[in-house]
């Protein structure tokens, strides 16, 4: 354990921790713009530079690593006024229209700007600007609202291990792209659209559906496979408006593209809410206990008449692992056959 | 050494290919083979090329030693060479009219040549050259008779500093890798010179490049490294085709790979080529470019001597500095401790350039003062003009002005006034040049070479820029002065890496001093050395104008014309400022205010 | 670029130079555009395939050198010095007039029949005779306008 004091406040924490983490751990908030805590630290944004005594120029907390008798000052006038200079430089080269901003109520960038009470900016100047493309229906990218923290970069890189996309040409013309400025080509798994902390990358299918403040979260597991992911549903109005994922989940907060984007099923009018049952070349509308009966009733008639051994249980993937382990369970002590498999084997 | 009766020395660096040096070199070849001597004597002689000895201003140059006297010739053209060897070299008498000039040798007087000492005097392209002025001895001492604490004790000692830029201890700095427990260790040789009015680099590799190669070996065995690399610039394809001979030469010799002289030691050396990126001249950015990534910094701690290439220990030095270790173990570190000030100890190459007499690469010892290399090594100020201000270090430098030409050039004297050794440019400007203008320079060069990972020199540098831009456009506006100053301040606190925290340095240095200067533009709306375009007028001269008609050829605007032999007219709305009508114009009637 | 057969064997050359050499992605971009001299976006792909190497991060990297060039360059080259001695020497004039002299435009580089591309790089290192043009690799020192429209003029012939 490396002992270290951070703002006055004696801890001491693991090696190899950084100095954002520590501060972390004193419940100290250093405003950060680039740094994930899964994702290999950048010193991007600068915003999380703290002071070391000892070391003559301020250092980025995340990618600093704690020493013995480390002395770390999180917040001073020098600091401030330097995160404040570096926010206005962002917010120079940035739309500033968080009154249609998608993000607007869940930005990072926003929070910030609220915070340090920037109105006005004293570095106006050339703004990038970026034509939106690509024909997906899923990721809607705003690139003039990229802050170039690189998080989409490096979780599509250490993550998802895709690396459909990384940051082309340098200095202001600095831009994420995917290869030669193709429209994005990808996995679409969504996890670019998690960790954007402005409105650079949003979901298109949740565009203009509503706010954060108007949205109730419902934890809930992802009903596609066995992983059993947890997932939030972000619900307004009794309709699911997205899905996301808590960090501190078994997941991590990570999702693949049908969690996060397969959930358009949950409200088609399509979808059945009640059981059919087919009567003579027709279903008709049934409920649940009449069909269970109905299956108990004709798996017992089959046994009896055939031998258990002429029935089969197939299970799908989309069942938890729970589910399907009552489900061979099922077949083996009540139907009594070992005829039991499962789709994602075929 | 000189075993040989008669040498031909042609310079051919860079500078001396430019001028002619391959034809220069090829008709003396041709002129001693059809003499009529005999093949005895022919056998004494040897026409060969050399590096660069700093003069390039007056290459093609040629020295011709003849019984150790030696002469040199200056701006040397191939149908000169003829008569040269008829009368000098047959007739034995010198030709007069071609011989270098006192202040040829005035520039050489004050220079204490250490790094420099051999480039110029020995074919670059030879390792037999180089063993014949004592080279690899020192590496030969260092791996059979030295340890690797005593080999760093004495580097130490010596008092050299990285003359990269920063200057730290380059002692210091193998002690501490030195003393990094891993198998796996690197030495890389920083020959990314993207300073833009910087050469030193590429002049030693031309000139030299077994000095850097013999200084890798050495800082290799006190590190304890198995492989080096050297970094250089694909802008300099002569360096990096005499740097590959000079490796495959010293292969040859087993001076580089297995068992290196049958000692225990093994070392081999490869070379990296630049791809255009001035930040990778940055150690950790330069690690990742070696890595073949984009060339990003990262952020220090850790440093590289701890966790550098591909995470391993990694020693980082200069070709400068590398180039200096040879001559500190062969002749000690007292010795080169006894040159320089008491901090900043050796020699220092510089590259003078800019509106001096005497343009090229010197080598002075560090203390010197400005006035002394400028007036006594530069000659003074070219075409007569007034000593406005001379800029130091490059893009991450700072301006020096005429009451301060006393100061001592050292790490701490030139910090002390806000500008740096750095990697050793120097560019003199006179009154015609503008400052506003060179700060902008500058800052549109670091910005386009930012790489754009942190926002302050990403965006910062941009907005410092485009101030400027409007200041040198007569758009300045109250306020701008301070909001530069700030911005640069800010930029120089936050930035990741040493190109954005010394990216402000022109622009705060120049404030610094020639802050009416600024104000003239801002307020005034005049460029006082009648620089920016935008705030200059071009007129003729009616009662000077002759009619010459130089102008109207020059003008690429078809913006002036007249009647021959009669004061020919400018129109002001088709000129397009670019100056070629003043340039042309033998009797200085073009005005420009 | 269409990778036909002929391209395939080169590329297929290049591959093996550069799995022989402890290569990295900066090193075979530099072996495609000594080849092609510049990088075709064709042959990206191909080794993206072959080495399991995103696209992406080729294309990251040839945008980020600025020696790595994206589209076909003219058969000449001038590259102008654009150091702080070429500077303060006048090489934007120089500069000025090969653009006039080969017409082209402010962002262009190469002129529309691909005879001329122009350049401008940082410094050279050859401060000392600046301003300093490079005319297809040859090193001239102390340019003028005048000379530098005169060595253009010379090419067209």
């Amino acid at each position: 354990m490396i002992n270290v004091t951070i703002d006055g406040i004696k801890t001491s924490v693991h090696r190899d921790t950084s100095v954002l983490d520590a501060a972390k751990q004193c419940d100290i908030t250093i405003p950060t713009l680039c740094h994930h805590p899964k994702l290999t630290p950048y010193g991007g944004c600068r915003l999380c530079i703290v002071e070391i005594k000892g070391i003559n120029r301020p250092v980025t907390a995340c990618t600093t690593p704690v020493s013995e008798g480390m002395e770390v000052t999180t917040s001073s006038p020098v600091l401030e006024k330097l995160r404040r200079t570096t926010l206005e430089l962002i917010l120079s080269d940035h739309p500033n229209d968080c009154m249609v901003c998608e993000k607007a109520g869940d930005c990072t960038l926003q929070e910030l700007a609220y915070f340090y009470g920037i109105k006005e900016n004293r570095f106006a100047g050339e703004r990038r600007v970026y034509e939106k493309r690509d024909g997906n229906p899923l990721i809607e990218r705003d690139m003039e609202k990229c802050i170039l923290c690189n998080k989409c970069v490096r979780v599509c890189d250490e993550v998802q291990g895709v690396s459909a996309i990384d940051i082309a040409y340098r200095g202001f013309r600095s831009k994420v792209c995917p290869p030669y400025e193709r429209d994005l080509d990808c996995e679409f798994c969504g996890q670019c659209i998690r960790v954007c902390p402005t409105g650079a990358l949003t979901g298109r299918m949740w565009s203009l559906k509503g706010r954060q403040k108007d949205i109730r979260e419902v934890d809930t597991i992802c009903p596609y496979c066995g992983c059993g992911c947890n997932i939030t549903l972000d619900i307004r109005k009794n309709e699911i408006v997205r899905v996301t994922s808590k960090e501190d989940t078994i997941n991590e907060g990570w999702l693949c593209s049908k969690g996060t984007f397969g959930y358009k099923f949950l409200n088609d009018p399509a979808r059945l809410t009640k059981p059919l049952i087919k009567y003579k070349g027709k279903f008709r509308e049934s409920t649940w206990e009449e069909a269970l009966g109905l299956v108990a009733k004709k798996l017992l008639k089959t046994k009896e008449k055939h031998g258990p051994d002429s029935i089969a249980g197939l299970a799908s993937a989309r069942c938890t692992s729970e589910e399907n382990y009552l489900f061979q369970k099922f077949m083996r002590a009540v139907i009594k056959t070992n005829n039991v498999d499962h789709c994602a084997r075929l | 050494m000189k075993t040989n009766k008669l040498e031909i020395m042609v310079c051919m660096g860079t500078g001396g290919i430019a001028a002619g040096g391959t034809e220069v070199l090829s008709a003396f070849e041709s002129a001693i083979k059809k003499l009529k001597i005999p093949a005895k004597l022919k056998k004494g002689c040897s026409v060969h090329k050399v590096g660069c000895r700093g003069l390039c201003a007056r290459d093609v140059l040629v020295d011709i030693i003849i019984k150790e006297k030696k002469s040199t010739y200056q701006y040397i053209k191939p149908d000169m060479v003829q008569r040269i060897v008829d009368e000098h070299i047959v007739g034995n008498q010198p030709v007069a009219d071609w011989l270098a000039t006192e202040d040829y040798h005035n520039f050489h007087e004050k220079q204490v040549k250490v790094v420099l000492s051999d480039c110029g005097n020995i074919n670059p392209e030879s390792i037999d050259a180089y063993f014949a002025v004592n080279g690899y001895e020192a590496a030969k001492k260092v791996l059979t008779l030295m340890s690797r604490q005593d080999v760093i004790e004495e580097i130490k000692r010596s008092g050299l500093r990285g003359r990269g830029g920063a200057g730290f201890p380059t002692g210091v700095k193998w002690e501490i890798c030195g003393g990094v427990k891993n198998a796996q260790k690197y030495i890389i040789c920083n020959a990314d010179e993207g300073d833009p009015g910087a050469f030193m680099d590429r002049a030693i590799i031309e000139g030299n490049p077994h000095s850097v190669i013999e200084g890798m070996i050495i800082g290799a065995y006190a590190i304890g490294a198995g492989k080096g690399y050297v970094y250089i610039r694909a802008e300099y394809p002569l360096a990096v085709e005499r740097l590959r001979k000079a490796l495959e030469d010293a292969g040859k010799k087993n001076l580089l790979g297995k068992k290196i002289l049958k000692t225990g030691f093994s070392f081999d050396i490869k070379v990296k080529l630049g791809a255009g990126a001035f930040v990778c001249g940055e150690e950790t950015a330069l690690i990742v470019s070696i890595e073949g990534q984009r060339g990003m910094p990262r952020a220090k701690p850790p440093f590289p001597v701890h966790s550098g290439l591909w995470g391993k220990p990694t020693v980082i030095n200069n070709v400068e500095t590398l180039a200096n270790i040879p001559h500190i173990i062969r002749k000690g570190p007292d010795w080169f401790a006894s040159f320089g000030t008491e901090k900043s100890r050796g020699t220092k190459v510089f590259a003078l350039t800019g509106k001096v007499k005497n343009t090229g690469l010197i080598e002075v010892p560090m203390g010197i003062s400005l006035k002394e290399i400028i007036y006594d090594i530069g000659g003074g100020m070219d075409k007569g003009r007034d000593f406005k201000a001379v800029q130091t270090g490059g893009p991450s430098g700072g301006c020096i002005t005429a009451d301060l030409l006393d100061i001592n050039v050292d790490y701490e004297s030139l910090a002390k006034v806000g500008s740096i050794v750095g990697s050793g440019g120097m560019v003199v400007l006179d009154d015609t040049d503008c400052m506003v203008s060179i700060a902008r320079f500058f800052l549109e060069f670091t910005q386009v070479e930012s790489c754009g990972k942190c926002v302050p020199c990403r965006i910062g540098t941009k907005r410092l820029l485009e101030i400027l831009d409007r200041i040198t456009a007569g758009k300045g506006k109250e306020g701008d002065i301070e909001l530069l100053e700030e911005l640069g301040k800010d930029i120089k606190a936050s930035s990741l890496c040493g190109l954005g925290q010394t990216a402000p340095n022109p622009v705060l240095s120049t404030i610094k001093y020639f802050r009416p200067e600024y104000e003239a533009h801002i307020r005034d709306m005049k460029c006082p050395a009648a620089v920016c375009k935008e705030l200059i007028e071009f007129t003729i001269l009616e009662e000077l104008c002759k009619g010459c008609g130089a102008c109207v050829r020059a003008c690429p605007a078809n913006a002036i014309k007249g009647e021959k032999k009669k004061p020919h007219t400018l129109s002001s709305e088709l000129c397009v400022k670019c100056g070629s009508c003043f340039d042309v114009c033998k009797f200085g009637a073009v005005k420009k205010e | 670029m269409e990778i036909t057969s002929n391209v395939e064997k080169t590329l297929n050359r290049i591959l093996k130079d550069f799995s022989a050499e402890e290569g990295n992605i900066i090193s075979l971009l530099q072996l495609i555009q000594d080849e092609f001299g510049y990088i075709p976006e064709s042959t990206v792909g191909w080794f993206s395939g072959r080495l399991d190497i995103p696209e992406s991060r080729f294309y990251g990297i040839a945008t980020f050198y600025a020696r790595f060039y994206q589209k076909e360059r003219g058969k000449n080259i001038i590259t102008a010095c654009c150091g702080t001695a070429c500077h303060v020497k006048g090489a934007d004039r120089v500069i000025n007039a090969a653009r006039i002299e080969l017409g082209l435009a402010e962002g262009e580089n190469t002129t529309d029949d691909m005879d001329f591309t122009l350049e401008q790089v940082a410094c050279v290192g050859a401060c000392s005779i600046a301003p300093v043009v490079i005319i297809n690799k040859k090193v001239y020192g102390r340019q003028t306008s005048g000379r530098l429209t005169r060595e253009i003029k010379a090419l067209k012939k």
